[in-house]
Formats: C-alpha cells, structure tokens, sequence
C-alpha cells in the first residue's frame, strides 16, 4: 500500500458546550481519495478547517508527508502544499478567470515582493493558468470576470485555483453542492480523471459523487467517525445505515 | 477600454498642468500657479492613501500623520539651520517610513472600525505631540525661513520651478503607484482585499504584503510633507489634524477608489472647489457639505469612473 500522506490523531475541538470534533482519527494514503460524510451539524466543516488550518484543534496533532503541521496557520499549509475549495465557493469576484488561476499559479511561484513587472504580461504566469482553465473546461471563459460566470463554473474555477497550486493534497469542501445536474454529472466526471493522480479529502453531500469517487469513506456523526472502509463496506455498515444514510443506501 | 481613451486623458492632463505657468503669466494670475501646486502637492498624499485604501482595502483614517512627520523634518532640520534638501527630503520620507512600519505592524493586525479607530488614535497622538513642542512653535507652528536648498540646482523660491518640480513628483508617484499595483506584489494585495480566506488558503500571507504597502504610502505621503512645508514655508500641527487627514480621504473617494486617475482629480475637484466657495463667502463649507453628498451619490465609482478608460483595469 502507498505511504501515508496525511495522519490526523485524536483532534478534539469544541466550541462551548459543543464537541464538533471529538477525538477523530483519519488518514489519507499518497494518491488516495477519501472521502467524509455526515448529516448536517456532524462537524465536517470542522473538521475540514482543522484540517486546513483555519482552525486550531484543541487537541490532537496532524501530520503531512511526516511533518508535524498542527501549529501551522492555513498560508503556512498551503506552502506545504495543501490546496482547498471552499462549501461557499471562494474566488476573487472581481478578477476575471485568468487572473484568479494566475494568482494561484502565483502563490506556488515564491515569494511576490516584486514591484514593477507587470503581473498580466508575465508568461510564466499566465501560460499555465490559461492550460489549467481549458483543463477545467473554461478556456473560453478566461476574461470574464470571475462574478459574472455561472455558480457551476466559478465551482470549477475554484477548482482549477486549487490545482494550479500543484497542491499534495486536495481537501474538496461539497464541490458539487448547488450544482444542476448536469453541471454536478460533469464535475465528478472531471475529478475521476485526477483519481490517483492527486491525494484527496472530499467532503460532500451527493451519495452519487461519494460513492463514484471514493476509495474510502469515513462517516462523521456528533463529530465522531463511526466508521471508516471501502465504499462497499460503509453500504453494508449496520451503524452507518441507522445512524445515517436511510433511504440513501438503497 | 481602453488603452486608447486612457492615453488621451493623460496626455490632455499633462499638456493642461505643463501649460499652466506660461498661461497663468500671461494672464498675471499667479495665485492659480499657487494653487495648482497645492492641488498636486495633495494629489501626491492622496495617490499613496489610494494605494492602501483603494487597492489595500485598509481604511487609514490617520494619513495626514506622514504629511506632518515629512513637514516637521523639513522643518526642524531647517530651525537647526541645516537647509539641504539632499537631507532634508530623504529624512522626511525615511522618518514617516519609519513611523509607517510602527503604526502599520499594530494597527493592520485589526480590521474594519478597529483598524480607522487606531489609525486616527496614532495620529492624533502626533498632533498632540507636535502641540506640545513648544520649541518648534507648539500650537502656533513655526515659519521656515529659508526653502530646501538643492545645490543650486533647483530654486524652490522660484514659484514656476517649484510648480515644475512639484509636477514631475507627482507624476512620478501615480506612475509608481501604477507599476506596484500592477506588479506581482499588487496583485497580491488586491487579492486580499478582494477574499481574504481564498489568499489565505492560495498561500499568501496578508499581512506582510499589507505592512509593505503601509510603508510605502507613508513614506509617499512623507515627500508630500515635505513638499507642502515648503509650499506653506510653515509647519503646523494641523498639517496632521484629523480632518486633514480626512479630506485626503474624501480626495480618494471624490475621485475613485482603486482607480489611477481618482486621487487627483478628486484633489484637483476638492480643493478649487473649496477655494472658489472661499472666495464668494465665509460659510463655504455649509455649500461645500451638501455638495459632497451629492457627488458621492451620483458619482458612485468616483470622477474618474465617469471618465471612460481613467481606470486601471
């Protein structure tokens, strides 16, 4: 079996009275998409942060490709090579599609303490962020700006910012979420294409997508993992199906 | 657009402002020369404020600080008879540069109303400080009795000279201006005004790029300073009063937010505005107010965004 990539241990973290998170371990294999699912208020926007770095576990520690990242902030992280989309997709409205993968493409290249050359006629920027949006499918889209485009292709522009990155691991917040059919049908279609390629933490809310893409599923409850296993074994959980998924698993 | 209508405007602006001293002779109406510099002088200031309000998304309500730290180094350099603007200049900028860093690293740690509350609580402190130098004249200020002096190379007693140099500085700042915002640097700083969390979670940490910014205004703001002390030949600490800084921030807004024409023509518009009610009566600013109201609410993008191609895209 591949190598861990990332390994959570014990994360704890409560919000007053509420244990969002309580106690999850959760790994993630090099080139693996695991996948968490869990009923609304499960915790897994929360997990997701601390995951991420947004928020800061009360206890428990994350490790990545062996390094201890449970102290380092979200930017901290994305350095290291985590990528993210947000449950509320989170672009740069006022840019058009370019500039918001070139500004991704940007974050990978070093440090941006530089002045004077203009940032739009680099080509070393705007070169792979113009081959990253026709990998996504928005070639043609690349000057609109980033509000004016569909709610289903600003998900693949976060989409494709997250990849321009060159990220390690990619941690998927509902991608298909408020997405039309046959807008959601083409989204999961284009992440099968990364399976194996790229090492991913999708939470999501559409069975379908889970069931498609995923190699593992952990299912989060009351913030605890109640069940971790291949897709065919989290059907066939007892737990899970009472606890969860009801008419969902037929 | 365009390239095209945004070349024209400049060049329209540049012939206007080059003609102006020649124009002004012949006609024997120096005050406008006077004035004209003034209007740039604080088109520079506001220029720098843009960079961190309109582009930054940082609403410093303390800007008038580097106007004050740039014309009290002038100032002070010149009271202990050292009158070398090869001195003088740079230390007023280094000196607000300075001052910048220290506000900048406590005060971009907030947001929002926390973030104009502290710069104006910064600046104040200054006023109150230039106040109570009773040697530098307190209160009342202190006249400067002899001008910046460059080598001989350029006479700032000269209003026509002064007006020129006044002129280059301030294209010079909107063309500085320019190339940040649009360098890999601004983007980054548009960036995190535009969605902070998606910066964040791209890599970018603010508030270096923010902190960098800050420091860069300020010390902008500092040649202003330097400039208007010897545009007034006096230093004040009004010249930091918070209304002062105040009006460089309506100077932004009356021209455009995030645009690169906006801070001067929203100086140019601010002050012959004020000047022209001045001189028909007393109580200009109860004309002035309402005035100011109305453009905000029909110029919602500024004056420059009903100037096509006056934005930078």
């Amino acid at each position: 079996m591949a190598e861990t990539l990332l390994l959570a241990r014990g994360l704890c973290k409560s919000f007053g009275a509420l244990r969002a998170s309580d106690d999850i371990d959760f790994d993630l294999k090099e080139g693996e998409t695991h996948a968490v699912i869990g009923p609304n208020g499960a915790g897994k926007t929360t997990f997701i942060g601390q995951l991420s770095g947004d928020l800061r576990p009360d206890t428990g520690t994350i490790r990545f490709a062996g390094d201890d990242v449970t102290a380092l902030g979200a930017p901290a992280r994305a350095r290291k090579g985590f990528a993210r989309s947000f449950q509320i997709t989170s672009i740069y409205r006022e840019f058009t599609a370019l500039d918001n993968v070139a500004l991704a493409v940007q974050a990978h290249a070093g440090h941006s303490f530089r002045f004077w050359r203009k940032a739009r006629e680099e080509s070393a920027l705007r070169e792979p962020a113009r081959r990253m949006l026709e990998e996504v499918g928005l070639g043609a889209r690349a000057d609109v700006l980033a509000a004016n485009l569909a709610h289903g292709e600003q998900r693949q522009l976060e989409v494709a910012m997250a990849l321009a990155t060159a990220p390690r691991l990619l941690l998927l917040d509902e991608p298909v979420a408020g997405m039309g059919g046959d807008e959601s049908r083409r989204m999961v279609a284009f992440l099968a294409k990364l399976k194996g390629r790229q090492s991913i933490i999708l939470v999501e809310h559409d069975m379908d997508a889970v069931f498609s893409l995923a190699d593992r599923i952990s299912v989060l409850v009351y913030g605890r993992i109640i069940a971790t296993g291949t897709p065919g074994e989290i059907r066939a959980n007892a737990d899970v199906r009472s606890a969860y998924l009801g008419e969902d698993a037929q | 657009m365009p390239g095209r209508a945004r070349v024209t405007f400049w060049a329209a602006m540049i012939v206007l402002l080059v003609l102006l001293p020649p124009v002004v002779a012949a006609l024997k109406q120096p005050f406008y020369l006077d004035l004209m510099r003034r209007v740039m002088i604080f088109a520079i200031a506001a220029v720098s404020l843009n960079l961190i309000l309109g582009y930054g998304g940082m609403v410093s309500f303390g800007h008038a600080a580097y106007l004050g730290i740039g014309g009290y180094a002038v100032g002070i350099l010149a009271f202990y008879g050292v009158n070398s603007g090869w001195l003088q200049w740079p230390l007023a900028i280094g000196a607000s540069a300075l001052v910048a860093l220290a506000i900048g690293a406590v005060s971009i740690r907030t947001s929002g109303i926390y973030f104009i509350m502290i710069t104006l609580a910064f600046t104040q402190m200054l006023y109150y400080l230039g106040v109570s130098l009773e040697m530098f004249g307190g209160d009342d200020g202190m006249r400067i009795k002899t001008r910046s002096q460059f080598s001989g190379l350029v006479d700032l007693a000269d209003p026509v000279v002064f007006y020129y140099l006044v002129l280059t500085l301030m294209l010079g700042s909107l063309y500085l201006v320019h190339r940040l915002v649009n360098s890999r640097f601004g983007m980054v700083l548009r960036a995190a005004k535009s969605n902070e969390g998606r910066s964040r979670a791209l890599g970018f940490s603010p508030y270096l790029y923010r902190l960098a910014a800050f420091v860069i205004a300020g010390a902008l703001c500092g040649l202003a300073g330097a400039l208007l002390a010897n545009h007034t030949a006096y230093i004040t600490p009004d010249f930091m009063h918070w209304t002062r800084s105040g009006e460089i921030m309506f100077m932004v807004i009356l021209g455009g937010i995030a645009t690169g024409a906006g801070p001067l023509l929203g100086a140019v518009a601010l002050l012959v505005v004020e000047t022209v009610l001045a001189g028909w009566t007393e109580h200009w600013q109860v004309i002035l107010g309402p005035l100011l109201i109305l453009s905000v609410i029909f110029f919602r993008r500024g004056l420059a965004g009903a100037l096509p191609g006056a934005r930078d895209g």
